[in-house]
């Protein structure tokens, strides 16, 4: 009894946990990063309760925070505001790079790059591994360092310095940045990992007849993605490296003569621009990173709902290189009001107002793709048509903030929040909702709820812009982010009624994606089976599997590719598969050009 | 053939990040690079050397030629790290010390992860001696691309040093 307990135990930890198998390996992306998104959440509601209501008790709280909430002699519960600064911080850390990054990524180009390229599994199966478990360890070392003392680091997800080089300029700038760091360096190798395997994988282990002119648009923009993460990561890790000699070895990269504590620090020459321009020097790709899978899963998403091919398959590659390269050259119109010098910000601002035109490109092909289509309204097409708003209501914020003059307004103020928030949080999590609710049959073998589903978009769709469009108002009058409070400020009184209407959103957002949590976790065990292997009639190879495929994807041999991915309404058919030979008189949309 | 690509590629990544380090530095101490780290320039670009002919002799079938030429290799290898400390404590002994300038610093932070990739380089050549030594004697393909791997990843490790060398030079200038 006990061995064959032994023996079980052993199989679920080799099939579900030490696994090499891609398509395990991307269903623990997306549970840890669902759970990272549940913190990260949970996190923003606590500051958003503050901000919507600084005169209100936060005494129920303290079961969860404990000493951050401190109570006055009248009883009274308040945020301690260097715990306020510290959720801030771990918000947009843990969905900046937990979430977006790994839990979009991670999740969808394990799971698709083999299935759509006709690949058994990853190039190397063992490095994707402990991909996963380097992020896992990051994870772990975020959250504990929820738990010092001190608690996390609290000086912004940017961690610029001062605050993050000087150990005793903050309560967090201490222990907390230290495993800020640990975390941070950690998931850079787990993210160059993933994104060598990616590259390599694309590379070299397509399926006969697949040519890279056949590709869905889902692996070249996972393929690009990884390219950019390969190149820029490094880049943040030496940027750390140097943090690192800064904080311990008595360096003076980023400092100089500072006074802390009402002492002279004894640096010289540093300066911490330096750093700014190493960290946005990835920080500007990595909003690419995330947003740009998201867009290769909502062009695959509509093309399949939409039952049309994709417009314009090739602009569709083209404008991703396009604003992958753009993203490189753009990073200082992060900084600026740091004082760079305003010749070299109209080279920025230039080449910023340029990616609007790939992205432009991209948004009206999408529109193409939708237009006149017999359109089949599922949670996932939802979701991919929310994205499509998100994205041009966000992007042409950025047209107002890429612009170096109207930017020395709108720096750091609720407009920057609205404007980031909505074109690459809120349209990134819209293309990851739309790659769970399509591709969970594959994952799991059965399907999610449509009716939550379809709760859940129309609830987020108008409750995220409940949330972030009175931003861009209160933003625009100057009301600056990640201040802790605002009484002091008699110009902002009149906000407050518009700050509490921001926060009662973000809590009708907040349970709705508890719904979402509820209907992944019920429908794994007990959602609707799936019967067919592929109900979304979809051309592409993932589909051609067993529902529930083993190790290896494909039982038999593994099929060829005859043609491009997007064969929808041709002729007679309604979709022709990527494993259909050509006709006699049918040219190929992908390679025939 | 994968590994070859992914160290490219991932070696690429931290020579962007070197040479955007370099790019924004202000307020610069001047000081002269001591004259071991050219004497070691030769020492590495000789262990290249040895190594190209002990890849030819594996190829050829010439077991203990390629032994010798690897083993010698790796002292070369050896050699330099233990001259690039040397050069170092000169460096400190010049006055030029880890925190007086970031000039300085970022010497020597960018020699020491240089060091830290040669180490790694000599890891794999470690292995590659463990093959040479313990696995019987066979030139095939698959030993000679694992082989062809190592020799890729200690010629660009030793072409960054000459790229970083050049690079402090001119900065010097």
């Amino acid at each position: 009894m006990s061995i064959i307990m032994t023996i079980s135990i052993s199989q679920t930890l080799t099939t579900y946990i030490f696994t090499l198998d891609h398509k395990v390996i991307a269903r623990q992306f997306l549970i840890t990063g669902i759970f990272w998104a549940f913190m990260g959440a949970a996190m923003s509601i606590i500051f958003r309760l503050q901000l919507g209501f600084p005169e209100a008790d936060m005494g129920w709280l303290r079961p969860i925070l404990g000493k951050w909430i401190m109570v006055d002699a009248a009883g009274i519960g308040k945020l301690d505001p260097e715990f306020y600064y510290a959720l801030v911080t771990m918000h947009g850390t843990i969905l900046v790079f937990f979430v977006l990054t790994a839990g979009l990524s991670g999740t969808f180009s394990n799971l698709l790059i083999p299935l759509q390229i006709g690949a058994r599994d990853m190039a190397s199966p063992l490095l994707n591994a402990f991909s996963y478990w380097f992020f896992f360890l990051a994870g772990v070392t975020m959250f504990l360092s929820l738990f010092l003392s001190t608690g996390p680091f609290s000086g912004g997800w940017t961690a610029y310095p001062p605050l993050s080089a000087v150990p005793a300029a903050s309560d967090g700038s201490g222990a907390g940045m230290t495993m800020w760091i640990i975390a941070m360096a950690m998931f850079v190798v787990s993210a160059l990992l993933g994104g060598i395997n990616y590259i390599t994988t694309v590379l070299n282990m397509r399926t006969k007849g697949m040519g890279l002119w056949r590709m869905p648009l889902t692996i070249w923009a996972f393929f690009i993605t990884a390219i950019i993460g390969v190149l820029s990561f490094p880049v943040l890790l030496s940027g750390v490296l140097l943090l690192v000699f800064d904080r311990g070895m008595g360096t003076s990269f980023y400092l100089n003569e500072l006074v802390v504590g009402g002492q002279i620090m004894d640096r010289v020459g540093g300066s911490p621009i330096l750093y700014q321009h190493l960290f946005w020097f990835l920080g500007h790709p990595e909003v690419y990173i995330i947003i740009l899978p998201a867009m290769g899963i909502v062009s695959e998403v509509l093309s399949v709902h939409a039952r049309k091919p994709i417009f314009g398959y090739r602009a569709m590659v083209f404008s991703i290189l396009a604003i992958a390269f753009l993203s490189f050259i753009v990073w200082a119109h992060h900084m600026f009001m740091s004082g760079v010098n305003p010749f070299i910000s109209n080279f920025f601002v230039i080449f910023t107002l340029i990616i609007a035109v790939p992205s432009a490109v991209k948004v009206f092909n999408w529109i193409s793709t939708i237009y006149g289509s017999n359109f089949r309204f599922t949670s996932a097409s939802l979701f991919a048509l929310g994205f499509v708003s998100m994205f041009i209501s966000g992007g042409l914020t950025g047209i107002h903030l890429g612009n170096s003059a109207i930017d020395i307004q709108m720096h750091d103020t609720y407009f920057v929040v609205a404007h980031f928030h909505i074109v690459m949080g809120v349209a990134a999590f819209f293309g990851m909702f739309a790659g769970i609710y399509q591709w969970f049959p594959k994952m799991f073998g059965r399907f999610m709820n449509e009716t939550l589903g379809k709760i859940h978009f129309w609830g987020t769709l108008v409750g995220a812009y409940m949330v972030f469009w009175p931003m861009h108002y209160i933003g625009i009058a100057g009301v600056p982010r990640r201040y802790y409070s605002l009484d002091n400020f008699d110009s902002f009184k009149h906000f407050v009624g518009l700050n509490q209407f921001i926060t009662v959103a973000a809590i009708l957002v907040f349970f709705l994606q508890i719904l979402f949590i509820i209907n992944f976790f019920y429908s794994i065990f007990a959602g609707r089976k799936m019967t067919v292997k592929n109900p979304w009639g979809a051309t592409t190879l993932e589909w051609t599997t067993p529902i529930n495929p083993g190790h290896g994807n494909w039982p038999g041999k593994i099929p060829t590719v005859q043609r491009w991915a997007y064969d929808y309404s041709k002729g007679d058919e309604e979709f022709i598969p990527q494993i259909v030979p050509l006709g006699k008189d049918e040219h190929d949309h992908g390679e025939g050009h | 053939m994968w590994i070859g690509i992914g160290s490219i590629v991932m070696m690429f990544g931290s020579f962007t990040s070197a040479y955007v380090v370099r790019r924004a530095a202000g307020n610069w101490y001047e000081f002269k690079l001591p004259d071991i780290f050219f004497y070691n320039t030769l020492i590495l670009l000789l262990s290249s050397v040895t190594l190209h002919f002990s890849y030819q002799a594996f190829k050829k079938g010439m077991e203990s030629r390629y032994k010798s030429l690897l083993l010698a290799t790796v002292i070369l290898g050896l050699t330099f790290v233990v001259l690039q400390y040397v050069g170092w404590t000169e460096m400190t002994a010049m006055g030029a010390t880890l925190t007086i300038n970031p000039s300085s610093s970022f010497i020597y932070v960018i020699s020491g992860l240089h060091a830290a990739h040669i180490l790694g380089g000599i890891g794999a050549l470690t292995v590659a001696m463990v093959h040479a030594w313990y696995l019987p004697f066979k030139p095939t393909a698959r030993r000679r691309q694992r082989f062809e791997l190592v020799v890729q990843y200690w010629h660009f490790v030793d072409l960054l040093w000459v790229y970083l060398l050049i690079f402090f030079v001119m900065q010097a200038l």
